[in-house]
């Protein structure tokens, strides 16, 4: 029993390894796809071709492109991900700061995801049919058909530029996260409020909670003893996938509220041309999403006795 | 027995196997429009708005009198009137025209692309599905890489490489899309794998490629539907954010991410360049959004709310 979930563990590490090698090397392919060499544009036109090919061979961009990879590769498994053309700074140096604002960032954006997102799941699912329900759910679904622009823009004027109450863009202090937060936790609250319902409404048609009731438990006991505690299966699996979506998908928000985080550092490799960082950025990224993938995937094993004794 | 009497008979018990499984699991759209009247009025408010802004985008020159890209420096950052019911933007265009031609772009980007990565998952689910083993292993593989990519990033990573416009923010969103398609789509294709009809097709010696078309296919098209209502709006997000960020549709064309990024910089001095495309980005997206919920509930009740 137990060797069978170390195997699984370790074969999906294994899958995951292959997704983030996979991953790195189409972002190094389609980077190097770019015409013309990036010395060359990051110097300008006045340089010469002994300093482009000097600076080239340097960096070591004379090489074949599967040299060139696994050297990428084995420099990065030692934390090395070169040096950043634009910003003159180790790439690690850079990205690990900014991963840290936006790490604050998403668990900001996931507590008022999981906070209003299970709240108005499970309220909604209580009276379904009546006019709280539809309250609710019309909430959640605009959560998440509203574009994060819209919404992010929409806090800022009215909470930071018409009323004052707080900062409109930047980190300060804490209360510089609440805007932010709720922009990017809004869609996440919107899907999360919609599984959790589906799901107690189902758990809720199931025999045991019958029984539980026959043996005289009273509505709040049966409601977060009983069904809250198996509807929230898939609910705990979207939510890990959720945090490293949010994690690596504040691009926009971290640009409009002026966070320097990995959104908005990718933003800036772009528009440098800066391919190191650039492929820093979506290699870290990548990295925090495949780790979530396996974290929702053994917390999902964890939680259900059925999938742990089964398969 | 004769071969080709033989082939014969095939067809026609096979013609009745494909018709017992119609019946089973699809529905006339006249019934299912019916349902969705009975149950799902927001559905059908939401087919009327998704009709009325294809429209508006098909008939865009006939609505309005001014051009989208006619500039005006005497008209510039005018408030909503009744001339220009939305106001006009920093070179003096009527921001209402601008947003019906930026809906043809903001439509087509969101449909187009979604339908492909819908052809192109459900071929690859049904092959993978249906297929299994090594092929199946592989094909999952790479749609675990695709998954695993952060969408945003990997579009913008395109967008550096091919560079801004609309044919590549197709590329990149079929590139994308085509991996959740897929994944549904081969679960869907190994449950019917197992089913009697499938199997009997097997037994009288139908072909893999007409089995998965004929007997398969048909029977995945409720799932199908629904997620491509459902792909919709996140293309037309994706879109908006591509082009917010200034890495998608490409100025003088007009597309609604376009039009909220340039207003942002008037934002406080004149917020209906701003707010008057974003309110049509959520009206569609809420639109297909009801629409998608609605046809999920009559067409495939098992597919989770996600």
């Amino acid at each position: 029993m137990s060797g069978s979930l170390v195997h699984n563990l370790v074969r999906r590490l294994a899958y995951a390894f292959i997704s983030i090698v996979g991953v790195a090397a189409l972002v190094f392919v389609l980077l190097r796809m770019v015409p013309g060499n990036p010395v060359a544009t990051l110097l300008g036109e006045h340089a010469d071709n002994e300093t482009v090919e000097r600076i080239s061979s340097s960096l070591g961009l004379d090489q074949p492109l599967p040299v060139q990879f696994a050297n990428y590769v084995l420099g990065a498994l030692h934390g090395d991900f070169g040096e950043s053309y634009t910003l003159g700074k180790p790439v690690s140096e850079l990205i690990g700061p900014a991963f840290l604002n936006t790490l604050w960032l998403a668990i900001a954006a996931a507590l008022v995801a999981w906070v209003v997102g299970i709240a108005c799941g499970l309220l909604a699912a209580i009276r379904k049919g009546t006019v709280v329900d539809r309250l609710f759910m019309g909430f959640s679904l605009l959560g998440v058909s509203l574009p994060v622009f819209m919404v992010a823009m929409l806090l800022q004027y009215l909470f930071a530029r018409y009323l004052h109450w707080l900062p409109v863009a930047g980190i300060t202090d804490w209360t510089g996260y609440i805007l932010p937060a709720i922009a990017l936790g809004w869609g996440s609250a919107g899907s999360i409020a919609r599984l959790v319902r589906s799901s107690v409404i189902e758990v809720l048609q199931q025999d045991y909670i019958d029984t539980a009731r026959a043996k005289g438990r009273t509505n709040t006991q049966v409601l977060v003893l009983h069904a809250l505690r198996n509807a929230m299966l898939p609910v705990i699996t979207l939510m890990a996938m959720q945090f490293s979506g949010l994690l690596s998908g504040a691009v926009i928000t971290e640009t409009i509220f002026s966070i320097n985080g990995i959104g908005r550092l990718s933003v800036q490799a772009i528009a440098g041309r800066d391919i190191p960082l650039l492929q820093g950025t979506t290699l870290l990224c990548t990295f925090v999403i495949v780790m979530g993938n396996l974290v929702a995937d053994l917390l999902y094993n964890v939680c259900d006795p059925r999938v742990r004794k089964g398969a | 027995m004769d071969p080709s009497q033989n082939a014969n008979v095939t067809s026609v018990v096979e013609g009745e196997l494909s018709l017992a499984s119609a019946t089973t699991s699809f529905e006339e759209p006249a019934s299912v429009l019916r349902r969705l009247a009975t149950d799902h009025k927001v559905a059908i408010v939401s087919t009327v708005v998704i009709v009325l802004f294809v429209l508006g985008a098909v008939f865009a020159p006939v609505l309005t009198p001014y051009q989208y890209d006619a500039i005006n420096l005497s008209n510039r950052l005018a408030p909503p009137s009744l001339e220009h019911l939305f106001g006009t933007d920093e070179g003096g265009r009527d921001v209402l025209t601008r947003m019906l031609y930026g809906s043809r772009v903001s439509l087509v980007i969101g449909i187009v692309p979604t339908l492909l990565s819908v052809v192109l998952g459900t071929l690859i689910g049904m092959v993978a599905g249906y297929y299994g083993g090594k092929v199946d292993t592989a094909i999952m593989r790479v749609a675990d890489i695709v998954m695993s990519f952060p969408t945003m990033l990997l579009a913008m990573v395109v967008m550096y490489t091919l560079g801004g416009g609309t044919t590549n923010v197709f590329l990149t969103m079929v590139l994308v899309g085509w991996s959740g398609v897929a994944r549904v789509v081969r679960a869907e294709t190994l449950k019917l794998k197992e089913s009697e009809y499938v199997e009997a097709a097997r037994i009288i010696g139908v072909r893999r490629a007409r089995i998965i078309l004929r007997h398969i296919l048909p029977n995945c098209l409720p799932t199908i539907i629904v997620l491509f209502t459902l792909d919709i709006p996140s293309s037309i997000l994706t879109e908006s954010s591509l082009s917010f960020l200034g890495m998608g549709v490409q100025p003088p064309s007009a597309s609604w991410g376009l039009m909220v990024s340039t207003g942002r910089e008037f934002l406080y001095y004149a917020p209906w360049l701003c707010f008057a495309p974003c309110l049509a980005i959520m009206a569609i997206v809420l639109a297909f959004n009801y629409l998608g919920d609605g046809l999920r509930d009559v067409l495939d009740p098992h597919l989770q709310s996600q």
